[in-house]
């Protein structure tokens, strides 16, 4: 398993922690009380959980076992898979920030706009170094 | 990687590509403008990244790796999930275009029809070659 499939791999399941751990915590009234930033978090849940694990898994494992790209790089351009990984947690990280406080009336329009873009560059950069390795054998 | 398996994993590349683009849109958009068409984006957003990419992308790696026939075609008859494959994607145009404001409910249900059609159409194919390496 390359270096980047397992740092993919335990990253998501940090996330899947942090998910439902956070999915216990809004199940809980007097936390939804004390804690309005935890309260507004339930779009964070979700993305935790669709983009921080599932997302994740699927990139690690993909860039771990789709069709080799070539003999030199058999996993296409290591440095777009290292983009996309640092992106993606780079970005969903200030989602989490970034949206609870914009739910509370905070000014947090450069964040969103920052994590919007971080996950649109992972994304595409993912499809770029994918694209080339779907050959028919 | 078959033929088949290329062209269900590209397709949810596409539909993966313009999903997080409206997802940056909705998330961005939150931040500067929040106007009531940008959330209006959702539905299709979720459409996209649910259908087109998620359940599209398992199919394709499902078809390349379940374990194969060891008489026969090795992945059994190809017409079912290619059936699978224009079914899912026909849906999710479909369903796509009924998420629309003004659009009325007809296209979302013929498009959520053909996607279970589509869905059902893999399951009946797949499920055979769910088994033990090696056997039949």
């Amino acid at each position: 398993m390359p270096q980047l499939t397992r740092w993919y791999l335990r990253a998501a399941m940090l996330h899947l922690g942090g998910a439902l751990v956070l999915g216990l915590l809004l199940q809980l009234p007097q936390i939804r009380a004390t804690l309005p930033f935890i309260a507004v978090m339930f779009p964070a849940l979700l993305h935790l959980l669709v983009v921080g694990w599932i997302t994740q898994v699927i990139f690690g494992v993909a860039y771990w076992l789709f069709p080799r790209y070539s003999a030199e790089q058999p996993r296409g351009s290591e440095r777009l898979g290292w983009i996309t990984f640092v992106s993606l947690n780079a970005g969903l990280l200030l989602r989490l920030i970034g949206e609870p406080a914009h739910q509370l009336g905070r000014d947090t329009a450069g964040l969103l706009v920052a994590s919007a873009l971080l996950q649109l560059v992972a994304g595409w950069a993912f499809i770029l170094n994918t694209w080339p390795r779907l050959r028919e054998r | 990687m078959p033929k088949l398996s290329v062209w269900l994993v590209r397709a949810s590349l596409v539909y993966f590509g313009i999903g997080i683009t409206l997802g940056a849109v909705l998330l961005a958009g939150r931040g500067l403008a929040n106007g009531p068409w940008i959330a209006g984006l959702r539905p299709l957003h979720a459409e996209l990244l649910l259908y087109g990419w998620t359940l599209q992308l398992i199919m394709g790696v499902a078809y390349w790796i379940l374990p194969r026939f060891r008489t026969g075609p090795e992945r059994g008859h190809p017409t079912l999930p290619w059936a699978a494959f224009g079914l899912l994607n026909l849906g999710v145009l479909l369903a796509a275009l009924g998420t629309a404001p003004g659009s009325g409910p007809s296209g979302m249900l013929l498009g959520r029809g053909l996607e279970t059609l589509g869905a059902l159409a893999f399951v009946a194919h797949a499920l055979p070659r769910i088994k033990a390496f090696g056997t039949r």
